[in-house]
Parts: structure tokens; C-alpha cells; sequence
């Protein structure tokens, strides 16, 4: 009696073991069906989704315009303070001073990438990008000046 | 103090595991008392990756504080988002849209498969098997895609927000998730043969780590953990949030308490979230994906609190509200905290050898038991 319960367990051992090893024995032949992608080999190829939260930047067109308007609201609704928004005064030429933005300074390395200053912007003045490969070797450089120098706002954004 | 190192006063034997040990995926120490090869208690010590995220919820607005929530469980990060949406949503009355419901659900489900898959390739890892794992990143894998397109992150998305979530869905979004249906069905039996049918497998899981059903409700064991001892929990089906309440599916209860049953209810309930999806996808209505609520969110003041089924088991969020912008206070009820404290009852008696096994079917996720 023990030795015919021994001899199934063995034989039903085997077997499951062998259906377990099939399974590892077709992936082994079918190359086509593994998905691993070989970064950073695929640098140049690689494309992450558009909307990836990578880091926070501000778009500016060809005249080195950009939508924003210093209000502040992103700087509010960031959870960790990571953007501070310097603002100046402009004259224009009738004389009326207006509040600009003057730096718009975001520290990269306090971001954790919830999105919700993107979120919270009623110009869409900033996006997320899809950059990802963003260390440094100084920590000074994660804190960056998102609006470029010499930028201004874009006409009839208000 | 506790003793954490020698022998004890009856010549017993301790054994640290962790805070680096590769079985306890986390910072999460216990300390075992053996007697030979028998376990005679553990003593789970914590505090090594607590964040104090409940201080700081109480001084980020009720928009804010989602985020941080992800990085409680973070392999059900979208319930978790989903539980603080929803009792944010309950103290402002906010009645939020079918089309945003509909795609919370679904992604809630998304989230419960993916992290079943994480579960199942670690704790197989565990036990000695490694094929798993590589079989079931690549089904997670698809998934992670599906969030990366639509929430913009795969494993902290923040894509709830009170009201709804924060973007329309990638417009690719229905068809990948059909894609991942189809092809998830396939390969589900891969899973069985693999390493359920296994017979190694199945004499270090079956009668070991047996939880008895008033053990379970005493401990406060929720989710797989207590279904499989026959304890019915699902909030889904007791407290439907959502459209939970128009969708059929089984709750997956089994009587075995043992550790084969708790791993079989986590593989039974992947072919039920993969039936949820399917009943849902086809039907997002239109409409907007988020309603309409004020800039600054006030919760008047009361007690307002909200529970859910993460991949673990149940998560409740209590928050008082002082009708100022901030919470003045939460909680966070975790459920890998409530099945952690099961551990112990659920070890003794049973051999060194086991221990792995028993606490990898509790699925724990060390950043939620601590906070
Ligand atoms: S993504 Fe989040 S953390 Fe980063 S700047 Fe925007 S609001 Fe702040
Ligand atoms: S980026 Fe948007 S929210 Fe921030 S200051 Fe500029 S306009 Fe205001």
C-alpha cells in the first residue's frame, strides 16, 4: 500500500512538474511573444506614453511667448511646495502696471509628479512632459527657471 | 524592550527576519521564537517606513492629500486614490458622473489584477519558483501600459480626483483593454499549470497556516485572508460604492483557511475582476469625466467615513472636519495592518519552513501597515 502511494506520488510529481517545464520549454522557443525591451539599448526608439508625468514644463512658441500669467495657482495647489512664482510689474506703454511673471522657479527635486498644479493652471500655461532621464550630477541644477529669459506672455491671454 | 537577539529564558531560540530579508518584499521585522524547528510566536516590530502620512494629510488641502495615499499601498494606489476621493465627494455632496464612476470602476479593477499578478510572481519567488514571476510582469506589464497612457504614471497615478478623475481616458483606452481581456483570458490557465498544479507546491501550501473563521472576524482580518476562511467581506458586494451595484459578480468565499485556499480565492478573483471589466467597458456612457466643484474644498463640519475593497482587503477612511480647507484629523484603516496581527495565531505549531509560505498568501505590503 505504501509503495503504490509512493510510486503515484512520483509519477503525479513528474507530471505536474513536466507541464510546469512546457510552459517554460514554449517561451524558451516563441521569442516573438517576450515583451522585455533592452534600455537603454533602445534609447533612440523609445517612446514613453505622451501623458507620462515626467517633469513640469512650460511650452513657449516660436516668438518665445508663453500663456502665463503669474497668478499664482499652481504655486497653491502643489502639495510640496515645489514652485515659486516671482512676479514683477509691467508698464505698458499707456502706463498701466500689470502683474507678470518675472521667474517661474520650480525645484525638480521636491516634485513628486502628481500633476495638480497642471491641473490647477486656468491658462494651461504648464504641461507635463514625457522626459524621464533627469539626474544630475549637481543637485543645484534640478531647480530650474521654467519661463525662458527674454519670454513674455502671449498676446490675449488673460 | 523586546528580546531580539539570543535565546529566552526557556532556551528558546530567536530569530530575526528583516528588515532586509527578500521574503518580506519591505522594511518589515519580525521576530521569531522557535523551539527547534516549531515556531512558538512572532513578534512583528514596525515603524521602519513610517512616513506619518496621516500628520500630513492634516496640513494638505482635500485635493492634495490623494496623492500621498498612493504611497500607502501602492500596488492599489487607484483604490486607495478612489476611497479619499469618495468620502471627500460624501462630505460635499457631490454627485459625480456615470462616466467617471464607470472608468473609477474599471480601473479599480485593472488595479486589483495587477497587483493579484504582483502577488502571485513574488510569493511563488518566495516558495522557489521563478518562472512565475516573468510570466506575470508580463500581463502587469499591459496594464501598466493601459495606466501610463491614461493616468500619466504606473504605479502613483493620482488620476482620482474629488468629483471625479483627471483626464478623459487615452482615447486608445477601450481598445487596450479589451486587447488585455482577451489576452488575459488566454493565459490564465498558464497560471495553473504553472505552479497550481505543482505538486511541491501544493504539500507546502495545503493545511498549512490554518485561520479559523472567528479567528479571522477577531483579528479583523479582511479580503482574500478572511474570504478564504469563509468570512464573508467583500464591500463590494456589502457596501457597493459606484457602480459596483450595477455590475454581477461572484464573491469568491472558500472554507479551507488554509494557505492553498487563500492563494486559490486570489486567483478566482482575477477571472471576476476580468468579468466586471468586461460588463463595463463596452458601456462608459457619455458625459463629462468630472464634475463641477468649487476651487477651494470645504468639508463642513462632521465625521465622514468611506470604505473599500483594495486588492488586500478593506481600507477605511475616516476624516474629522473642522469646515476649515484642511482635515483636522484622519485615519486610515489598512488592511495589511489588521492581517499582519493574524500572523502570529497563524504560524504557531507550524515549522520554520512554512513561515514563508503563510506570509506570502497574506499578501502583505509593508508602506501600508506603517503608514
Ligand atoms: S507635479 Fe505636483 S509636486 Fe510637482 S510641481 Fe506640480 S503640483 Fe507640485
Ligand atoms: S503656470 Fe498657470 S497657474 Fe501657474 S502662475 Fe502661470 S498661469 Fe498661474
Amino acid at each position: 500500500m505504501f509503495l503504490k502511494d509512493y510510486i503515484t506520488d512520483v509519477y503525479r510529481a513528474t507530471k505536474s512538474l513536466l507541464t510546469g517545464m512546457k510552459l517554460t520549454g514554449y517561451y524558451f522557443t516563441h521569442h516573438k511573444e517576450i515583451i522585455t525591451e533592452q534600455y537603454p539599448d533602445n534609447r533612440t526608439t523609445l517612446k514613453l506614453a505622451d501623458r507620462f508625468k515626467g517633469e513640469v514644463w512650460m511650452p513657449h512658441d516660436e516668438n518665445n511667448e508663453h500663456a502665463c500669467t503669474g497668478c499664482s495657482s499652481c504655486e497653491i495647489a502643489c502639495p510640496n511646495g515645489t514652485i515659486k512664482i516671482i512676479s514683477k510689474f509691467d508698464v505698458s506703454p499707456e502706463g498701466k502696471r500689470k502683474k507678470a511673471i518675472d521667474q517661474f522657479v520650480y525645484r525638480l527635486d521636491m516634485c513628486t509628479m502628481c500633476g495638480l498644479c497642471v491641473e490647477a493652471c486656468p491658462t494651461d500655461a504648464i504641461k507635463m512632459r514625457n522626459t524621464f532621464e533627469l539626474s544630475v550630477f549637481d543637485r543645484n541644477n534640478l531647480i530650474k527657471r521654467l519661463n525662458e529669459p527674454g519670454s513674455k506672455i502671449r498676446e490675449g491671454v488673460e | 524592550m523586546f528580546e531580539e537577539i539570543g535565546t529566552t529564558a526557556e532556551g528558546d531560540l530567536l530569530i530575526n527576519v528583516g528588515p532586509q530579508h527578500p521574503a518580506t518584499h519591505g522594511v518589515l521585522h519580525l521576530v521569531l521564537t522557535l523551539n527547534g524547528e516549531i515556531i512558538k510566536k512572532v513578534e512583528p516590530h514596525l515603524g521602519y517606513i513610517h512616513r506619518s502620512i496621516e500628520k500630513m494629510c492634516e496640513s494638505l488641502s482635500y485635493r492634495q492629500f490623494i496623492y500621498v495615499t498612493s504611497r500607502m499601498d501602492y500596488l492599489s494606489a487607484h483604490i486607495n486614490n478612489h476611497a479619499c476621493a469618495l468620502v471627500v465627494e460624501k462630505g460635499l455632496q457631490v454627485e459625480v458622473p456615470l462616466r467617471a464612476q464607470y472608468i473609477r470602476v474599471i480601473m479599480d479593477e485593472l488595479t486589483r489584477i495587477a497587483s493579484h499578478e504582483l502577488w502571485w510572481s513574488a510569493m511563488s519567488m518566495d516558495l522557489g519558483a521563478f518562472t512565475p514571476y516573468f510570466l506575470a510582469f508580463r500581463e502587469r506589464e499591459k496594464i501598466n501600459e493601459i495606466m501610463e497612457e491614461t493616468c500619466g504614471a504606473r504605479l502613483t497615478m493620482n488620476y482620482m480626483v474629488p468629483g471625479g478623475v483627471m483626464a478623459e481616458p487615452h482615447p486608445d483606452f477601450q481598445k487596450k483593454v479589451k486587447a488585455f481581456v482577451a489576452d488575459f483570458k488566454k493565459t490564465l490557465h498558464e497560471y495553473d499549470e504553472l505552479i497550481t498544479g505543482n505538486i511541491i507546491f501544493q504539500n507546502r501550501m495545503k493545511g498549512v497556516g490554518y485561520l479559523s473563521p472567528e479567528d479571522a472576524i477577531s483579528y479583523g482580518c479582511t479580503g482574500p485572508v478572511a474570504r478564504a476562511s469563509g468570512v464573508k467581506s467583500d464591500i463590494r458586494k456589502i457596501a457597493p460604492y459606484d457602480v459596483y451595484d450595477k455590475v454581477e459578480f461572484d464573491e469568491i468565499i472558500e472554507t479551507g483557511g488554509d494557505c492553498f485556499t487563500r492563494y486559490q480565492v486570489r486567483i478566482k478573483e482575477m477571472s471576476q475582476s476580468i468579468r466586471i471589466i468586461e460588463q463595463l467597458i463596452d458601456n462608459i456612457p457619455d458625459g463629462d469625466f468630472q464634475a463641477k466643484t468649487k476651487a477651494v474644498l470645504k468639508l463642513p463640519k462632521g465625521e465622514f467615513y468611506q470604505r473599500v475593497e483594495t486588492a488586500r482587503g478593506e481600507l477605511g477612511v475616516y476624516i474629522v472636519s473642522e469646515g476649515a480647507a484642511q482635515p483636522y484629523r484622519i485615519k486610515f484603516r489598512s488592511p495589511g495592518f489588521s492581517n499582519l496581527s493574524a500572523l502570529d495565531h497563524m504560524v504557531r505549531g507550524y515549522k520554520i519552513g512554512d513561515f514563508i509560505a503563510i506570509m506570502g498568501t497574506l499578501d502583505l505590503v509593508i508602506p501600508d501597515i506603517d503608514r
